[in-house]
């Protein structure tokens, strides 16, 4: 929200190529503490590399990652993971095979400490644990309202359901930033009302800084504080959604030049 | 009617949590745990016990060792009938190193032989995936089973290249050897495999157990939530293979008696497989109604003429068997191709609402 703020990631000069297929060439931008910063571009711009990068997927071969003062070449998805990075994918990626609640309990995993001992005996601290960890999941469960799927397999449900899992699955993680891909992709104007309603209260009430990709520009540009655009693997444009919107290379990209 | 969970509110986290939330399910488990340790010895003659129930139980920890691995955590293995034999060779090494220590110790002991040896050929499943790391465990059942045959430390120099198990008592009742009954037999393998199957049970209500049908689901999303998959892999791979090392030893020292290396040969893997796939994969009372359907069921159908009084020869009764069974398999899978543990979830829901389903 405020411009001032401090820096939570900054990506410095990365580039990224499978073989000959350079995906991000020298990108650089960074993400502030508590604000929605958008990611957009037509479509194979490097969007969704960018996100890989950024929690670990992809290993770039040049630039530097800054995440939380801490630089480095990149990064490694438990490291990501464990530093409070956390992601939902453009195509859900939920565990189909397991209920609403377990899947969002796996979220928990990484602050999961019993051992296997105790977890074969399922009594005593492993209890204790799970319990704590139910209760927060169930308030997750409140927020999100999904109480009435959660005994249900996810591979069940309908798809705007399962984005709202997925969503729910990356907040059991507490994640400081949460990287979205395209959390409305496929949903109809409620579903995305709805999305778009806990992206705010999520920015709002518990402080989360959020990167999403999206191409509804509509959502794009009344939820994000600042947008960066990509084309083909370059910044072409950084900024408030306004000055965005006026760029000329913004519009030469996504509508074509005039001749 | 009977099967009706209306009216059991849970009040708290961790009676919802339970592995056994549901009241029914717990008298019914009380029921089978009550016929299995008191009624079957009662009543079962010789042969129930020690050709029927001994084997059942211990195909049925077997196939709950590969149920770990392949179902619940999506690795598919074609060793595990050699983890199996490294199980029973080293409580064989043990028993006759050791012989003073009790037997049951060394049974127990020899899944952790077997947890090593599974944990050295699970290390290419962090690169290999699907039907081609069951080709690379394969050279885990080639290998381990020309380790039987070569090495003859393994069997004691002994001249028939088999393993022949020691007598052995517990609490001054012989457990194992020629001198043991079949009903203190059947208690024996009774207690350790319901004890093992509540631990694996539990294991994989927790958050080990959801780690790994995060790995078998999603593996990209599981390394998002910070699961790191090589040491998820490999305690899947420790965990299997010692149920599969303590199976295989309660075989040879419960069951068989002795044994040759060609008892741990590719046809176990692949009858261990199919018992679980037939059963369920990722249930653990699939890997019992997998076991019961490949085991008991031809034992049934060889009765079945004598007992209904049909005048058809033994051999024509044995092809019958394997036309039967063949055909039930096939039939099974058709019906329901997550097997039969999701036949009899199924028939669960159907009877929360009998006799109204509307």
């Amino acid at each position: 929200m405020n411009a001032a703020s401090e820096t939570l990631l900054s990506v410095d000069g990365v580039s990224l190529s499978f073989g000959g297929v350079k995906a991000i060439t020298d990108v650089s931008f960074d993400i502030r503490k508590g604000e929605i910063r958008a990611i957009i571009g037509p479509n194979g711009a490097g969007k969704t590399s960018m996100l890989n990068v950024v929690n670990g997927f992809y290993h770039p071969q040049h630039g530097r990652i800054t995440y939380k003062g801490k630089t480095r070449p990149r990064m490694r998805p438990y490291q990501a993971a464990s530093q409070g990075i956390a992601r939902t994918f453009q195509n859900v990626a939920l565990f189909r095979g397991m209920t609403t609640l377990d899947n969002i309990m796996v979220g928990r995993t990484l602050k999961m400490h019993r051992g296997l001992f105790w977890q074969m005996l399922r009594y005593g601290p492993a209890m204790r644990e799970e319990i704590e960890h139910r209760r927060v999941v169930e308030d997750i469960i409140d927020f999100l309202q999904i109480e009435s799927i959660r005994k249900t397999p996810v591979g069940k449900l309908p798809y705007g359901l399962q984005k709202r899992v997925e969503l729910g699955r990356a907040l059991a993680m507490e994640p400081e930033l949460l990287l979205l891909d395209e959390p409305m992709a496929g949903m109809n104007i409620e579903e995305k009302e709805d999305m778009c309603r806990y992206i705010l209260d999520l920015n709002k009430h518990f402080g989360t800084t959020i990167a999403l990709i999206e191409h509804d520009m509509g959502v794009v540009m009344d939820l994000s504080d600042r947008v960066v655009v990509l084309e083909y693997g370059h910044k072409i444009a950084d900024g408030t959604p306004e000055v965005v919107k006026a760029d000329p290379k913004v519009i030469e990209a996504y509508l074509g030049v005039g001749h | 009617m009977f099967y009706r969970e209306t009216g059991q509110f849970k009040q708290s986290y961790a009676a919802d949590q339970a592995v056994f939330p549901i009241l029914q399910d717990r008298i019914g488990l009380a029921i089978i745990l009550l016929v299995a340790f008191v009624v079957v010895p009662l009543f079962g003659n010789e042969f129930l016990l020690a050709s029927v129930m001994v084997p059942f139980l211990i195909l049925s920890l077997g196939a709950i060792g590969i149920n770990i691995l392949v179902g619940y955590t999506g690795l598919l293995s074609l060793g595990s009938a050699a983890f199996m034999g490294v199980g029973a060779y080293s409580a064989y090494k043990l028993s006759t190193i050791f012989p003073g220590v009790n037997i049951l110790v060394w049974i127990l002991c020899s899944g952790f032989f077997a947890a090593g040896v599974g944990v050295l050929f699970g290390l290419p499943s962090l690169r290999i995936k699907g039907f081609y790391l069951a080709v690379a465990t394969l050279a885990a059942q080639f290998f381990l089973q020309w380790c039987f045959v070569r090495i003859s430390w393994l069997y004691n120099d002994n001249p028939s290249g088999a393993i022949e198990v020691p007598a052995r008592t517990l609490f001054g009742i012989a457990i194992t050897g020629p001198s043991a009954t079949p009903v203190t037999r059947y208690l024996v393998v009774l207690a350790i495999v319901v004890v093992m199957t509540l631990l694996a049970s539990n294991i994989v209500h927790g958050r080990i157990g959801r780690t790994w049908m995060a790995v078998r689901d999603m593996d990209i999303a599981a390394q998002l939530m910070g699961i790191r998959l090589l040491p998820a892999k490999l305690l899947a791979f420790a965990v299997s293979s010692f149920y599969c090392g303590v199976s295989g030893a309660l075989m040879v020292f419960l069951w068989l008696g002795a044994a040759e290396p060609s008892a741990f040969d590719i046809k176990l893997s692949f009858l261990l497989l199919f018992m679980v796939i037939i059963g369920g994969l990722g249930s653990m009372i699939g890997s019992f109604f997998g076991a019961a359907l490949i085991h008991i069921l031809p034992i049934v159908i060889r009765m079945l003429p004598e007992a209904l009084g049909l005048p058809i020869a033994a051999a024509t009764v044995e092809h019958l068997t394997y036309l039967i069974v063949g055909g039930l398999i096939i039939f099974f899978l058709i019906v329901e191709p997550h097997g039969l543990a999701r036949l009899w979830q199924i028939a669960k829901q159907k009877l929360r609402v009998w006799p109204f389903p509307y």
